[in-house]
């Protein structure tokens, strides 16, 4: 070629300068459409790109029992979590973990389900890692993106299987349990309570979630917290501050027949709080933190001896005998019975009345009897005389209006009312027929349609036991802890009538009374005992309710016990009730507690009893 | 910038007469030392990364080995480059075609085989091709007694191209295939080929892209007719069929075309066309970084400061993305500053070609212009979304050894064959 022409090379570079000017300003004009004038939205872009919003679970508040003891309290606990993700990549994540973490297959699933359930909030995969577990994923943390892991408060339960139905226990919230009301405000993966004193208290416990920001690389990796915007600190939740008495239900929970079913209340006579409130079997509800074991649950909800189930508050029972205190009441505040009197026919071992023959427990019969000695021997064919005077409409109508057919409104979230006919139709609507007058006599002594749960029973013996006859609510937690106190259960019994029947009671634990053997050296116990048939044909159930405290003083405490099958209420419950009162009352008052406690036990092991008071009072 | 260089440039003597070319060269080392300040500030990052420990540091050796390659090449008698034009290029032919024998991958680009390793030196083929095409296309076009005139004439020059063009594409190298396209337009260009047929030698290029649509496509292929029947005086009867059927070809070809595409391949395609797409895949280093540049904002993060880049969003942040962390970290004031600094580059060649009349001289400056522009325009580019990604570096700036030694041996060629005065 020959040379080019230099205005042709003048042209050519001219051209191609334009040309370059046009690309370069086709850049510089990209650039400021993305910097400049798109820059503002970009950079909103680059702080989500990195940010990520990570929950600061609030440590639940601490539950302390009467004398300030923990109960309940938190300790650190590692849980692995994952940052929102779409769900194969969880799933492919979650998959390889499982080696390190033994989630399981069905597991891998329940958790897929769950970050599907709520997209926005990081899943928490593993609330307790172990330290082997934690330690791998460390090691490995390149290998996990999106993987991170926190310390999170984790609830620790002191008193293990003896506080199980009291405190309930806590799990991640449910996706019912989010658009119930109740939870309003609350958020996924939300550690809730979900029975007990934890679900009844809930809102105090739980404290306010913080969330703090931190920053992320492009595979999700934690890269360290963000400067740009403060962290909110989460604040724990209101400690709670129960009458409980841990020591006691440790107590009862080891003096307990093991094997048995039943319940044991206590309640403190001054303001009706809640001394301990068992029942058998238990669970541990360290068992529940971080998730329980599906197989443990399981275990737990097929197990025939029901180890869920509260009896002591929500289990209902015939009183039995129990309840023969009640028909005195109606009988004496009806006027058809009057201190100290004695009833016309002697006990034979049997009564016949209104086209009616009813055998007394005792069928040798117990004679003539006033009213302390048939509570004393629990002589049916008394009651049966009271309650044919009483008659059936005003048994059913007063023992209604007692109160037997309402519940104690403890700060528990499940308690059965009790159940007791509220009038004659009653029968009808629930068995069919219209009651024959005679049915008064299986009433008056505590069976028939009766079924009282065992707390309740105890707040009656409560209001037995006071002056006033005003027994206050069983309550578990001490005042100001936010729920209310349920009414007061006003016997509105005289003075009189008060002291005729806790004279009866006190004749129960003398010399001649059923549950002698009961007796204490350094308290004045007094109660009842009680045995209710079955309907099952089974063993029957023990009952003992009680009043306890020192001598010449009203009754600080009320006991309430039900075996279920114990057979015997003097030979079964009553033991467990006398050990009960003794040892909080021995602490309470600063004398050593000794592991032989009743005059059975003394007598059973040959040990001197120099205190038991032979000769009545 | 480029004033200014020019006017300290001057009064540095030794520096004259080592540069040759003061502007050319002080442009060219601002934008290696520049370079190399964001390949170091690319390796500072919140999380460790093996991968950009250290590379300015190895950038830093390259560019020594690459300025002494410079002082030599720009001391050599020009006669001899141009009577090594053609071995270098058969050479060249030769050394791509064996990398699909003893090819190895490395560093970013791990997963190709286009990387030729002698011992503990390992080199890119296709680096060298492009210089050796440049001189290849040169020496073709100035041997020719006159301009090209008709489409036949541009099927010599067009033939040499398609060589190592062809040869890249099967190593599935698409951005250094498209730096050969750059050579030879610039060089027909220069050589003086009239618009109207680098048009049409460019249309079947155009018929591919359209065959996307079956109706847009057809109403090229009509309009594309009726401009040809419209220019027919300045066209041979055979040249008009021939490039008529040549776009059907095309337009035929294409879907049979984008099937041998890889998938990734096919991925950055569509996510150039919609992003979000797929966001977390292909789509992934065109949003993050635009975030990154667009979060940059006016004056930027500041020198190492860049969130989006510590955080490791960036993908290949030292080598083909280094302009989002200049996007990120110095702005947009810094983003011009440097396509400002690639314009006054580019244009120093555009003068020098215009300067110097021997007609293999300006062809050889002219095939580096369109290689550079390429280069720069594809790479700054793809990082905002204006051309789809394709693993192309940015002269003078981005990591990479080779690619560091090619760009100043295009210099040196530059500075050698533009000082030669009329």
């Amino acid at each position: 070629m020959k040379a080019i022409h230099p205005l042709l090379r003048k042209h050519r570079g001219r051209v191609s300068t334009f040309a370059l000017l046009g690309m370069m300003g086709l850049l510089a004009a990209g650039f400021f459409r993305v910097q400049v004038v798109g820059g503002p939205a970009w950079a909103l872009q680059a702080e989500s790109n990195r940010l990520r919003v990570l929950p600061m679970p609030a440590p639940r508040g601490t539950i302390f029992d009467r004398w300030g003891r923990v109960i309940a309290d938190n300790v650190p606990a590692y849980s692995v979590s994952l940052f929102p993700a779409p769900s194969d990549s969880i799933r492919a994540t979650l998959s390889r973990l499982d080696p390190f973490l033994g989630l399981g297959e069905e597991a891998v699933e329940v958790l897929v389900a769950q970050a599907e359930a709520d997209r926005r909030q990081p899943l928490v995969v593993l609330r307790d890692a172990g330290f082997e577990a934690v330690a791998a994923i460390e090691e490995r943390r390149s290998e996990f993106p999106g993987v991170f892991l926190e310390v999170r408060p984790k609830r620790r339960y002191m008193g293990g299987a003896a506080l199980g139905h009291v405190l309930g226990y806590v799990g991640e919230i449910s996706g019912a349990e989010l658009e119930n009301p109740r939870f309003e405000g609350y958020e996924a993966r939300m550690v809730v309570g979900k029975e007990g004193l934890e679900r009844q208290y809930e809102e105090g416990l739980q404290g306010t979630q913080g969330v703090r920001f931190v920053e992320v690389d492009a595979v999700g990796r934690i890269v360290g917290s963000f400067e740009g915007q403060a962290a909110t600190p989460a604040h724990p939740g209101e400690d709670l501050h129960l009458h409980l008495d841990l020591d006691l239900m440790e107590f009862i929970h080891e003096t307990f027949p093991e094997g048995m079913r039943g319940a044991v209340v206590l309640l403190n006579a001054e303001d009706g709080g809640i001394l301990a409130l068992y029942s058998a079997p238990s669970f541990d509800p360290n068992e529940f933190v971080g998730g329980i074991d599906p197989q443990v649950w399981t275990a737990l909800n097929t197990d025939p001896e029901r180890p869920l189930f509260n009896r002591a508050v929500v289990g209902r029972y015939p009183p039995a005998s129990t309840w023969k205190l009640a028909t005195g009441i109606i009988g004496m505040e009806l006027g058809e019975l009057h201190a100290g009197e004695v009833m016309p026919v002697a006990c034979t071992g049997r009564y016949t009345a209104l086209g009616r023959t009813s055998s007394c427990w005792n069928l040798s019969g117990h004679g003539y009897l006033d009213l302390a000695g048939a509570i004393a021997n629990s002589c049916n064919v008394y009651f049966y005389q009271v309650g044919v005077r009483v008659g059936l409409e005003r048994l059913v109508t007063e023992g209604d209006q007692l109160g037997f057919n309402d519940r104690c409104g403890v700060d528990l979230p499940a308690e059965s009312s009790g159940t007791f006919p509220d009038d004659l139709s009653f029968y009808e609507r629930r068995f069919g027929y219209r009651p024959a007058e005679n049915e008064v006599m299986s009433l008056s002594i505590g069976q028939g349609p009766n079924d009282q749960t065992p707390l309740r029973m105890a707040q009656f013996y409560l209001a037995l036991g006071r002056d006033d006859g005003i027994a206050p609510a069983p309550r578990l937690a001490q005042a100001g802890a936010g729920a209310e106190a349920g009414p007061v259960w006003d016997l509105h019994a005289s003075p009189e009538t008060l002291v005729e029947l806790r004279r009866g009671l006190r004749q129960v634990t003398s010399a001649s009374g059923t549950a002698f053997r009961a007796s204490l050296e350094h308290w004045d116990l007094i109660g009842k005992t009680g045995t209710a048939q079955r309907m099952d044909g089974e063993p029957n159930d023990a009952w003992f309710l009680g009043l306890a405290g020192p001598w010449g003083v009203p009754s600080e405490i009320v006991v309430a016990v039900i075996v279920e099958q114990g057979e015997s209420g003097s030979g079964r419950a009553a033991p467990i009730a006398a050990k009960a009162a003794d040892f909080y009352l021995r602490r309470k008052y600063d004398i050593p507690v000794d592991t032989i406690q009743t005059l059975g036990e003394h007598l059973d092991r040959g040990v001197p009893a120099p205190w038991a008071r032979w000769s009545a009072p | 910038m480029g004033a200014l260089v020019g006017a300290l440039a001057p009064r540095m003597r030794w520096y004259r007469s080592w540069a040759r070319d003061p502007r050319l060269v002080a442009l060219a080392l601002l934008l290696s030392a520049f370079g190399i300040a964001m390949i170091y500030s690319a390796g500072v990052l919140n999380v460790p990364s093996q991968v950009t420990q250290g590379a300015w540091l190895r950038q830093f050796v390259w560019l020594i080995v690459s300025l002494s390659a410079f002082t030599v090449l720009t001391r050599i008698n020009p006669g001899w480059i141009e009577w090594a034009a053609m071995p270098a290029f058969l050479l060249a032919v030769v050394l791509i075609a064996a990398t699909f024998a003893i090819g190895t991958g490395e560093g970013t680009a791990e997963g190709t085989s286009q990387w030729i390793r002698i011992g503990a030196f390992g080199f890119q083929p296709a680096e060298f091709a492009k210089i050796a095409a440049i001189l290849g296309l040169a020496r073709v076009l100035a041997a020719s007694p006159q301009s090209p005139r008709n489409l036949r004439d541009l099927l010599a020059p067009a033939a040499l191209i398609a060589l190592p063009l062809g040869l890249v594409v099967l190593q599935g190298d698409l951005g250094t295939a498209l730096a050969f396209v750059g050579i030879l337009f610039a060089g027909l260009f220069w050589a003086g080929t009239p618009a109207l047929h680098l048009f049409l030698l460019a249309s079947p290029g155009v018929a591919l892209l359209l065959s996307f649509d079956t109706r847009i496509w057809s109403a090229y292929i009509v309009g594309l007719a009726i401009f040809v029947y419209v220019s027919r005086y300045r066209l041979y009867l055979a040249e008009s069929f021939a490039v008529v059927l040549a776009n059907i070809v095309a337009g035929t070809i294409a879907l049979p075309l984008w099937n041998s595409l890889s998938g990734y391949q096919q991925n950055r395609l569509l996510v150039f066309l919609d992003p979000n797409l797929d966001p977390r895949g292909a789509g992934w280093n065109l949003i993050q970084s635009k975030v990154a540049i667009g979060s940059g904002g006016l004056f930027g993060k500041g020198f190492t400061e860049g969130t989006q880049k510590r955080l490791d969003f960036l993908p290949e942040q030292h080598t083909d993305f280094i302009f989002s962390v200049i996007g990120e970290e110095l702005g947009f004031i810094g983003s011009l500053v440097a396509i400002a600094a690639f314009f006054f580059l580019l244009a120093r060649l555009a003068q020098l070609a215009e300067r110097t009349a021997d007609p293999f001289s300006g062809l050889v400056l002219f095939g580096i212009f369109g290689a550079w522009a390429v280069h720069i325009f594809v790479n700054v580019g793809m990082t905002i979304g204006l051309v789809p990604i394709t693993g192309i570096p940015l002269p003078f700036v981005s990591y990479g050894g080779t690619f560091l030694l090619t760009c100043w041996t295009m210099a040196a060629l530059a500075v050698r064959l533009g000082e030669e005065e009329t």
